[in-house]
């Protein structure tokens, strides 16, 4: 820690915080120390335990629900909601926008907060010369009486910013600010950022961007697996230029020892043909359509083979994935694919599924589950049509088919009549991925596929990974867990900002060098 | 209560700390509990909606005087729910699917006027007629169904404007007068009964043959799905249970049969009924169709991601409602012998109960068809008994609302114990 630091006491003063949920601890011993009217960041990997962090310290965890102690100003607090720390002073803007969309930007501003006369009637003089008097301090032109859903979502974050100084704000956390924003009005909130740190409002800004945390911060601390690793000064005064490099923030989230946490390879006989190729493949978001989450990807996969796709949050994989497998999310612009040599249209799901595709969803609670239904319904809905006569299905077929799943991919449930809800998220996943094996694909692109896993369930699904490779499918791995891409894969793609930004060979891949390049940004 | 003689089923998970020999039958008694209590916890909504519409029924039965279950008016009262019983299993298939469909209380209106135009006016035979009305219900539910699939506009909001414009509809078409009567043929479908054959015997034969024929399948069907699920390694009832199941089941058989067969035997509607109840059950529990319903209903985006033509399905279900809405416009028009300006009022809201009260959700994914026609028959004998005893109309709806509003919550309730 920067010995150089002023005596002056922390705003906040967070020491030894451990949190955990049943069978997973998130935090264990976190120490944060934020001094007054400096800019904080803090950075970590997904799953580093940065949001929960975030959580502790707001109160959505509420006291008791986790251990160590938090001091604001000095004085230990005990919040036990969100209203709580706002009450105090402590004002956390979510990476996901909590407006709303119809109201004006002067009533989001008041949200739960209104100015009233009397005690129940709203005062809208006050409230709008206030409003524009916030506006003006986060240096938004427009008028409060604009709904916000006429304006773009840079300026929506500056509403947030305002309705956080309404409440005056000691400390303000902001989630992510800038992962939705272009480069010009990040440039603009992180703009006012110093500006509020000129004005004395301390700042904790979680964000995966390097350069941006080297451009604004005074001080970073990094999580990983849940620890605070290390504090480290990037300057040491508001004015003068970053002494610290990406690389050592990049050492510092990366910084672990790989375990025996993957099986052994076993290696495909086959001929190693080209399963997948993909080239110019271009999406645009599907309401914003200025914005491309995918630009330009082109990538191979070949038979036997498992090929990674790394990435921070809001790289544009799973938008990739999704578009694959048709065109399941976004706007599709441009690009070709080929599966096993042959052109693929996959304009649909079952266009897609039957040039040969699966996609293992990275939420499969949304989108890869019928929840309330059982596991034997859930495992054949992809393939219900190789299980029929003239339309009805053969149940019998349909259950021993699950039998076999629920045995060979040890899925830990009474009997295949068992619902899916009431399994636990390592045996959910085993359901979603039998589905996808037995409608028997050629590709499969597996999104986050141990995400809320815990680790026996991790090797299991491995080991399933592996013996799919054997077999001579072709896998394209999405996982944000870089241990787990080196650990599994033959080659990796990086993408950054929906471009791919790089390909590595696993025999040339470190974190260091995956990092590097999934934080390249295009200025 | 015998102990099981199979050795084929493994051991129940529960009492882990009694490897010892502890007593057998206590031991094998109470693991048969816990199954029987565990199968009716799986299918609770279901399995409680029938221990109410029995408790009902027995309970009419006394405050009756035995006046409910009296021969004719059995008939009476399946005569009665006919149609109302056909526009429940098709509303709790859309309402699986995770839609609703308002408009089915004036399509009725509308289709029972188009037939009344069709036969009194035109003179057409009643058969063509029938066809046509169910032709003209196909239609109906595809141009609904394709504002609801294809373009995107909420199912509450299309069927909401149905309900505006098939009534609308009815009354441009009937210009404000009922028009009767029909051909006898066609009022048969809601009154007719199936023809007496054979000699006398005092009950109705035919009615003794298909009760007979009834009672056989069900056994049969329940001998097999045990084999299959003992040759699975399932959990089973425990033979004793199990014959215990098979005598009541055919004591219930016996009984209804030989109450009918006393009377007019099977009326007609009920027959149509059953063929529904048997067609769209099968298809829903076996059919491909059905089980992209239930997936569609349960989680629309990984149905669609799973490869289900979302757009298809939801078509084709409304598609089927237009047509069971027709069907029951006809036998309701039978029954009144008139296409009126103001059938089926209300009807929707009748259906829409008795799906909910059979175990829907408000969510979709959950509910069988088999469940609505029991909603619908709790209804039914509610109405009918309560009418019986000289409870007013007022008062009849005072507790139609709380029965609808306690079986949901009943449901509700239990389900978040269940989630502890």
């Amino acid at each position: 820690m920067s010995a150089a630091a002023a005596p002056e006491r922390p705003v906040l003063d967070m020491r030894g915080i451990t949190k955990s949920f049943p069978g997973v601890t998130a935090l264990s011993e976190v120490d944060l120390t934020v001094r007054p009217g400096e800019i904080h960041a803090v950075c970590g990997e997904n799953g580093a335990g940065k949001s929960t962090l975030m959580k502790v310290l707001s109160g959505v965890h509420p006291h008791g629900s986790y251990e160590g102690e938090i001091l604001f100003e000095g004085e230990p607090v005990t919040f036990r909601d969100i209203r709580a720390s706002e009450r105090a002073g402590i004002v956390i803007i979510h990476q996901e926008l909590a407006l709303v969309p119809f109201l004006s930007i002067a009533e989001n501003i008041f949200l739960g907060n209104e100015r009233t006369s009397g005690r129940y009637r709203v005062d809208w003089n006050a409230t709008l010369r206030s409003a524009g008097e916030l506006l003006e301090r986060v240096g938004l032109r427009e008028k409060p009486q604009t709904p916000v859903a006429d304006i773009g979502v840079g300026k929506q974050q500056l509403v947030e910013i305002a309705k956080a100084l309404s409440k005056e704000v000691k400390l303000l956390i902001l989630d992510e600010p800038t992962a939705a924003l272009n480069d010009e009005d990040s440039a603009q909130l992180l703009g006012l950022i110093m500006e509020l740190r000129d004005q004395g409002v301390a700042c904790i800004v979680i964000s995966h961007k390097l350069g941006e945390i080297r451009r604004v911060a005074d001080t970073v601390t990094v999580l990983r697996d849940g620890r605070s690793v290390e504090t480290l000064t990037v300057r040491h005064s508001a004015e003068a230029e970053p002494e610290l490099s990406e690389e050592r923030i990049i050492k510092a989230m990366v910084g672990r020892d790989l375990e025996h946490r993957f099986p052994e390879r076993t290696t495909y006989e086959g001929a190693h043909e080209t399963a997948l190729e993909v080239n110019g493949w271009t999406v645009r978001h599907p309401v914003d359509h200025q914005r491309k989450v995918v630009d330009d990807v082109s990538l191979t996969v070949r038979r036997g083979e498992i090929v990674g796709i790394a990435g921070l949050m809001g790289a544009g994989r799973t938008e990739l994935a999704m578009s694959l497998f048709g065109r399941s999310y976004g706007r599709y612009e441009a690009g070709t694919a080929r599966v096993n040599g042959r052109e693929a249209p996959l304009k649909t799901v079952p266009d897609a599924i039957s040039a040969g595709l699966a996609y293992v969803t990275e939420d499969r609670k949304q989108y890869g589950l019928n929840l309330i239904d059982t596991i034997n319904r859930n495992v054949s809905l992809a393939s219900l049509s190789g299980m029929t006569r003239r339309g009805v299905v053969d149940e019998h077929h349909e259950r021993s088919v699950a039998e076999k799943y629920r045995t060979s991919m040890n899925i830990k449930a009474p009997s295949v009549e068992e619902q899916v809800v009431r399994l636990s998220g390592g045996n959910q996943q085993k359901v979603v991925l039998s589905k996808w094996i037995h409608a028997d694909p050629d590709v499969l692109i597996l999104d986050e596929p141990t995400r809320g896993i815990d680790v026996g369930a991790k090797f299991e699904i491995y080991t399933v990974i592996d013996q799919l490779a054997a077999q001579g499918k072709a896998v394209l791995f999405i996982s944000s867990e870089l241990p787990e891409l080196l650990g599994m894969c033959d080659r990796i793609y990086t993408m950054a900002e929906s471009r791919l930004t790089g390909e590595v060979a696993r025999a040339d891949a470190t974190q260091e060098v995956l990092m590097r390049q999934m934080t390249m940004t295009r200025s | 209560m015998t102990t099981s003689t199979s050795p084929t089923p493994p051991a129940p998970q529960d009492s882990p700390g009694s490897p010892g020999q502890g007593g057998p039958l206590p031991e094998a008694a109470r693991s048969a509990w816990a199954l029987l209590v565990s199968g009716m916890r799986a299918n609770m909504r279901q399995y409680g909606m029938l221990i109410a519409l029995l408790s009902i029924v027995v309970l009419f039965q006394i405050w009756t005087d035995g006046t409910l279950l009296l021969p004719n008016n059995v008939s009476n009262l399946i005569q009665q729910n006919g149609y109302i019983l056909i526009l429940a299993m098709g509303m709790m298939i859309v309402i699986i699917a995770g839609h609703i469909d308002l408009s089915v209380g004036s399509l009725v209106a509308f289709v029972g006027a188009m037939s009344a135009v069709m036969m009194v006016k035109h003179d057409m035979p009643w058969v063509l007629a029938l066809v046509c009305a169910l032709l003209i219900g196909a239609v109906a539910g595809a141009w609904q169904g394709f504002f609801i699939a294809y373009v995107g506009i909420p199912s509450f909001i299309v069927t909401l404007a149905g309900m505006l414009l098939f009534r609308g509809l009815t009354q441009i078409v009937l210009e404000g007068q009922s028009l009767s009567p029909f051909p006898s043929g066609f009022q048969d479908l809601a009154k007719g009964f199936i023809p007496e054959m054979g000699p006398y015997t005092q009950y109705h034969n035919p009615t003794l043959v298909i009760g007979l024929v009834a009672l056989v399948i069900l056994l049969v069907r329940e001998y097999r799905d045990r084999k299959r699920q003992l040759s699975f390694s399932l959990d089973v009832l425990p033979t004793g249970l199990w014959v215990t199941k098979c005598v009541a089941i055919t004591a219930a058989v016996a009984a209804f049969t030989l109450t009918l067969a006393s009377f007019h035997g099977v009326p007609i509607v009920m027959l149509v009924m059953c063929v529904l109840l048997i067609g769209l059950g099968y298809v829903m529990r076996n059919a491909v169709f059905g089980r992209h319903v239930y997936a569609l209903g349960g989680n629309k985006a990984a149905a669609k991601l799973s490869g289900v033509k979302d757009k298809r399905v939801t078509f084709l279900v409304f598609v089927n409602m237009g047509v069971l809405a027709a069907l029951a416009g006809c036998v309701y028009a039978a029954r009144l012998n008139a296409g009126t300006p103001q059938a089926g009022l209300n009807f929707e809201l009748e259906a829409i109960a008795a799906s909910f009260i059979g175990g829907a959700s408000m969510s979709g994914g959950v509910g069988t068809v088999m469940g609505a026609v029991i909603g619908g028959l709790v209804l039914g004998v509610l109405n009918n008994g309560m009418s019986l005893v000289g409870i007013g109309t007022d008062y009849q709806q005072v507790i139609k609302g709380l029965v609808l509003l306690a079986a949901v919550g009943f449901d509700v309730w239990n389900k978040r114990k269940a989630g502890r």
